[in-house]
């Protein structure tokens, strides 16, 4: 654990983003005591610019909604999905990985064609019909980008299983009379651990951007204020308000980045090897 | 080549048939009566018209039978009739299509080009300053979401210097012929091209940095240098041509994003593509319309699989040989 964090703290850009994550992670959780009046409500002026007033710093938008309570609230709804919607593909992708790459075979074939046909679908484009035909809702949302999000999941778990498959251990494993699932998910899968906390790090990011674009689009759950729906809201009057469209931009930037180099991080820290050939 | 041609033609077939499959079970999925799916929002439909959808798609009969005659309707060309627009589906799309060709096609070699030019210079400069600042920009563009970008380049090359339009496909009213309309044309893809392009040139600039130095550490490398061949000759004959396969690879992958991408590109410039009619049809629950970009979308990124595959073929020659 020592040893990781060492290696984790030699790459800056990472700990920048672990620093900028945490305070992305705060303000999420401390929106409610900040801001305890709802983000929908109606406060001051319309167009009200920021730093105008103390009490709105960052401004009100076309509707005279406080900006800032909305970022607020808005990273709840970013971190919420993103993260559940992550741990759901992992729960698809990780169980078909690892029977592709365990029993090979036809099991593997017809496994490995279905995962080809998700990643061949445009995946943006299956995500706005599922959302929009189940009506937007947080489940709809976090249903859509699992089942366009699964795909590398179960490709990487595959992949290291099949490695691992003709390793003496596993091949002890058996031979003692272990039973399958025991095997598979005692002895192998906690060895594939480290390259799927990478991927998860950035599918994490690749969420909160999908997310994001759904809800720009119009297709966010009608009782959350996010990100992306504050950018759709304010971008007929982007001439009048630029900062309506811009702020809530730069939040899903500085969050999607930190969680890219966060990744970086616990690549460089997890496979040290790996990370050292390529430098 | 023929052979290999025709295989994936029956494998693109397959995956087409399992699309349509999959949007005739939406339709039945979603909630309430398929036939008001069909026509659009429930209840805005009038009965007589139901009725007819009823007895065309057989909606009495069983699912398989169903699904038989709604696969007959997409092989021939049938993909719905969209209530709201009055105009069948196909119609409506193939209007758009070539618009949205344009558009993505323009981002993918921009974004190729580009990228792996970032690339190979970074690769070139490892670990100076140079490098530090293309690996940080193009880190920077692959956090941003497209429709931000595309949002901030109207505002800062349209709405703030007024040099490139930020607007739709041509001059409304210009009445431009010839030589004038392309210019016309090219002037107002621009910044959606660029736009879209953007992401991935990221993606294409990292997956080049990282190939070029990988095959850099290569035996047949240390060999030209052993040689005394200029650096220069080296990266490009030596480097370049073997790193450039993995990137190949990723942008046949990688052409299906860029054209979901474009749903928010054209929305963003009110470019009149299938993308601006996606989300034209989002607006009006037009599900018919939405299936049909879907479907449509699909089939173009199985033919730019078709079209990087064979160029790997003859980019690679040790392929054609196995």
């Amino acid at each position: 654990m020592k040893d990781f964090w060492q290696r984790f703290r030699r790459n800056r850009g990472a700990v920048i983003g672990l620093v900028l994550l945490l305070a992305v992670i705060l303000i999420a959780l401390f929106a409610p005591l900040l801001f305890p009046q709802s983000p929908w409500k109606m406060v001051q002026r319309p167009f009200l610019p920021p730093f105008d007033m103390g009490q709105y710093p960052l401004g009100t938008d076309a509707l005279g909604r406080n900006v800032i309570a909305g970022l607020a609230y808005g990273a709840q709804v970013s971190l919420l999905i993103g993260l559940v919607s992550t741990v759901v593909s992992l729960a698809i992708g990780i169980p078909l990985g690892a029977f592709a790459g365990y029993f090979g075979g036809w099991i593997d074939d017809s496994l490995m064609r279905f995962t080809e046909f998700f990643q061949t679908v445009p995946s943006f484009a299956l995500a706005i019909v599922l959302v929009a035909i189940f009506e937007p809702s947080v489940m709809s949302i976090i249903a859509a980008i699992a089942i366009v999000s699964w795909p590398p999941v179960a490709r990487l778990v595959r992949g290291e299983v099949l490695s691992l498959r003709s390793r003496e251990y596993v091949e002890a494993a058996v031979l003692s009379g272990q039973k399958t699932s025991t095997i598979i998910w005692r002895q192998i899968l906690p060895n594939t651990l480290s390259p799927i906390i990478v991927l998860a790090s950035l599918m994490v990011a690749t969420a909160i951007l999908l997310e994001s674009s759904l809800s720009f689009l119009g297709l966010g759950d009608p009782n959350m204020m996010s990100w992306g729906y504050m950018i759709g809201a304010a971008r007929t009057v982007i001439r009048q308000a630029w900062w309506l469209s811009f702020l809530p931009g730069l939040a899903i930037v500085l969050t999607v980045l930190s969680l890219n180099l966060i990744g970086e991080g616990l690549n460089d820290a997890l496979n040290p090897r790996l990370s050292r050939k390529g430098k | 080549m023929l052979r290999f041609i025709a295989l994936r033609l029956v494998k693109a077939a397959i995956i087409l048939i399992a699309i349509v499959t999959l949007n005739f079970f939406l339709i039945h999925a979603a909630p309430g009566d398929p036939a008001a799916v069909m026509a659009g929002e429930a209840g805005a439909a009038d009965e007589l018209f139901l009725q007819q959808l009823r007895e065309q798609f057989g909606l009495d009969q069983p699912l398989l039978t169903q699904l038989w005659l709604y696969l007959v309707g997409v092989v021939q060309l049938d993909l719905g009739f969209s209530y709201r627009q009055q105009m069948p589906v196909a119609e409506l799309i193939g209007a758009r299509l070539p618009a949205t060709l344009l558009l993505t096609g323009t981002a993918f070699v921009i974004s190729i080009v580009f990228g792996t030019l970032a690339g190979v210079m970074a690769s070139a400069r490892v670990g100076k300053w140079s490098d530090t600042l293309i690996s940080t920009t193009a880190l920077l563009f692959y956090a941003t979401p497209l429709y931000w970008v595309a949002l901030m380049a109207v505002l800062l090359f349209s709405v703030q210097f007024n040099w490139l339009p930020g607007f739709g496909y041509e001059t409304v009213g210009g009445n431009y012929e010839g030589f004038a309309r392309v210019l016309d044309i090219a002037k107002h893809l621009v910044l959606p091209a660029t736009t879209l392009g953007l992401f991935f040139m990221a993606v294409y600039m990292r997956m080049t940095r990282a190939s070029m130095l990988e095959v850099s550490t290569l035996d047949f490398v240390k060999t030209a240098r052993a040689k005394g061949l200029k650096k220069s000759v080296i990266q490009r004959r030596h480097i370049f041509r073997n790193a450039m396969l993995p990137v190949l690879t990723l942008a046949g992958l990688q052409a299906g994003q860029l054209v979901g991408g474009a749903v928010l590109t054209e929305t963003v410039f009110a470019w009149p593509g299938i993308g601006r009619l996606m989300f034209e049809a989002l607006a009006q629950r037009d599900y018919n319309v939405l299936l049909g970009v879907f479907f449509v979308s699909a089939a173009m990124v199985l033919l730019f699989n078709l079209i990087t595959d064979i160029l790997y073929r003859v980019v690679d020659p040790r392929i054609r040989a196995s």
